[in-house]
């Protein structure tokens, strides 16, 4: 920078008709406010119909399951195990602790390893990194079916249906999710954070620790619940895993439950009971996903303004 | 310390007395832009109150004072910049006998006749030289080849710019050195021929030799722009503001106000308020 050509200054070669060229701009920018205003207008209406395009589904379905759901709704729908085809009464509370217990297994299984291998993404560069990045953007792009008939073929088939293959399952589908979320995440710490930590003397793992997690931690969340939301829902990857039982288990090691099944199973049964089940879980999900997320964007909109 | 404090105050005191006496009828001249008991929140934070000075016309206003005590706030108060930033702006602030944030005020046309130059050189990076100085032009209608060019050669002659960069004024703008960037930057803002330019410690970022092309340029433009400069450097207040208007923090509250306005000259070597006084020659941390 200090190497910069400084013109000699110019005195007065500035044109003295400047007050002429002002008037006409001026002039000019009054008058095409009008047509400028309008444009905006124009644009801001085409932006509010595909608001309004994006919205209609979105509001239709949510109002739908609300209305069929909330009905299905009782203290024995969470409460008991389902009853056989035909005879009211029931709940799904085994699906529901399934889905617990099988998504809770799955992020613990998910956020160490995927928070490792986003640092290594972060913190070394050369062929390695590139192949986990490109294998975990492939993986996310992945059919659920695909890694429902890896595990399959992997676990069930040397053991047997259980909560923890489900659990497995969903943890592969998460992960590349969760990689690259945690990747950005810590990407947006500036570099001049790290030269800083660097520059004292620290070690790079150290200002990785200090400075880049402790920096990004809102991203890191919103990235997790991200892929957390993605996997309470997946169906495919529950079919070849475990099986739709009626029966309470705590246990992973047995086959389990879970809501994608009671909706994918009874929703399309012949019994008005069941169907109305199908409502009711599709409800629970849909709200247990919204609560996720808002959870997730307070606790992360609060750690924001802390470290602000 | 004190020796130290003492000593950069007597090289101001000597550059102002260097100076020779300031024109006592400075504070005569006619406004540019008034503002009467300016105040900016944001939320429930007070960020600055009780701002009134005028910027006089065709004459270089700095705006000095401490960190965080209102002179940044106050200048994009003036145009309209906390539109976007989400603070609220209560007073009256007039460019000419129009009320800056009056119901019928066009805050774009408002914007052509008040120009900015912010603190980092922010040329747009998918632009050339040449687009990036024509760009406010044509934001605001002009399509005119022949006056584009023209208006472009002229504000970057302006800006000490146009020999530099006249053999290549289709390159990409990010190509300059940042002293390049920022003068680029003014002659984008001049091109619009605002009647307010507004600078936002311009030079913060730049080398010696840059900062003193810049203020160069700030002086020479004063005769056909009126100037508002905000600075953390009292010796580029003296050097280049004839008028000035000192910014304090509240010791009870810590919300910004103005606590004195006037020719520069007299600011620095004869303050009337006893902050001021200490501001200027650093007692105050």
């Amino acid at each position: 920078m200090s190497t910069d050509v400084i013109d000699a200054p110019a005195p007065s070669s500035r044109d003295a008709d400047y007050l002429a060229r002002r008037e006409l701009i001026q002039a000019s920018a009054r008058n095409t406010v009008k047509r400028r205003r309008i444009s905006a207008l124009v644009i801001r209406i085409l932006f509010g119909i595909c608001v309004v395009l994006v919205l209609i589904p979105l509001v239709a379905l949510v109002y739908y399951v609300c209305k069929r759901g909330i009905d299905a709704l009782s203290v024995a729908f969470f409460t008991q195990t389902p009853t056989p085809p035909g005879i009211p009464g029931g709940g799904i509370s085994n699906s529901i602790v399934g889905t617990l217990i099988i998504c809770g297994l799955a992020v613990l299984i998910a956020i160490p390893v995927g928070l490792l291998v986003a640092l290594l993404l972060i913190e070394r560069t050369g062929p390695i990194p590139t192949a986990i990045r490109f294998g975990a953007d492939v993986l996310s792009g992945l059919p659920s079916i695909l890694i429902g008939l890896f595990a399959y073929s992997v676990i069930v088939v040397h053991t047997h249906y259980s909560g923890w293959a489900a659990s497995i399952a969903l943890a592969v589908l998460m992960l590349p999710i969760m990689i690259r979320g945690d990747e950005e995440a810590m990407r947006t710490v500036p570099g001049d954070l790290w030269e800083a930590g660097l520059a004292l003397g620290a070690r790079q793992s150290r200002v990785v620790r200090s400075v880049v997690v402790r920096g990004s931690i809102p991203g890191l969340i919103t990235a997790n619940l991200l892929g957390l939301a993605r996997a309470v829902g997946e169906t495919a990857p529950l079919l070849f895993t475990t099986i739709f039982t009626t029966t309470f288990t705590l246990d992973p090691k047995q086959p389990m439950s879970a809501i994608p099944f009671v909706i994918f199973y009874d929703g399309t049964s012949a019994y008005k009971n069941l169907q109305e089940d199908a409502w009711g879980a599709a409800f629970v999900l849909m709200v247990g996903v919204l609560i996720l997320s808002i959870i997730g964007r307070t606790v992360a909109a609060r750690l924001t303004r802390k470290s602000r | 310390m004190s020796d130290t404090t003492s000593a950069v105050a007597a090289r101001i005191q000597q550059e102002v007395l260097a100076q020779g006496a300031g024109a006592p009828d400075l504070l005569d001249n006619p406004a540019a832009v008034t503002l009467t008991d300016v105040a900016v929140d944001f939320g429930a934070v007070h960020a600055v109150r009780r701002v009134t000075f005028p910027l006089a016309a065709n004459h270089v206003t700095a705006l000095v004072g401490p960190s965080g005590c209102g002179k940044t706030t106050v200048l994009r108060a003036i145009n309209r910049m906390h539109d976007r930033s989400g603070g609220k702006v209560t007073g009256s602030i007039r460019l000419g006998d129009q009320e800056i944030y009056g119901r019928d005020a066009q805050p774009e046309v408002l914007r052509s006749r008040i120009g900015m130059v912010f603190q980092r050189p922010n040329p747009f990076p998918t632009m050339s030289i040449l687009d990036n100085v024509t760009s406010g032009l044509r934001f605001n209608g002009i399509r005119n080849k022949t006056v584009l060019k023209e208006a472009a050669e002229s504000a970057l002659q302006s800006a000490a710019l146009w020999d530099t960069v006249k053999d290549r004024l289709d390159q990409p703008a990010v190509r300059l050195s940042g002293g390049q960037q920022q003068r680029l930057c003014i002659a984008r803002a001049l091109a619009v021929e605002p009647e307010v330019l507004l600078m936002d410690e311009p030079c913060s970022a730049l080398d010696p030799i840059s900062t003193s092309a810049i203020e160069e340029t700030i002086v020479e433009l004063a005769s056909e722009v009126t100037i508002a400069l905000v600075t953390h450097n009292m010796f580029q207040a003296t050097r280049c503001a004839d008028l000035t208007a000192v910014f304090l923090l509240d010791n009870d509250d810590h919300i910004g106000e103005l606590v004195e306005y006037g020719a520069t000259q007299q600011i620095f070597s004869a303050p009337s308020d006893p902050r001021t006084e200490q501001y200027v020659t650093g007692q105050v941390s």
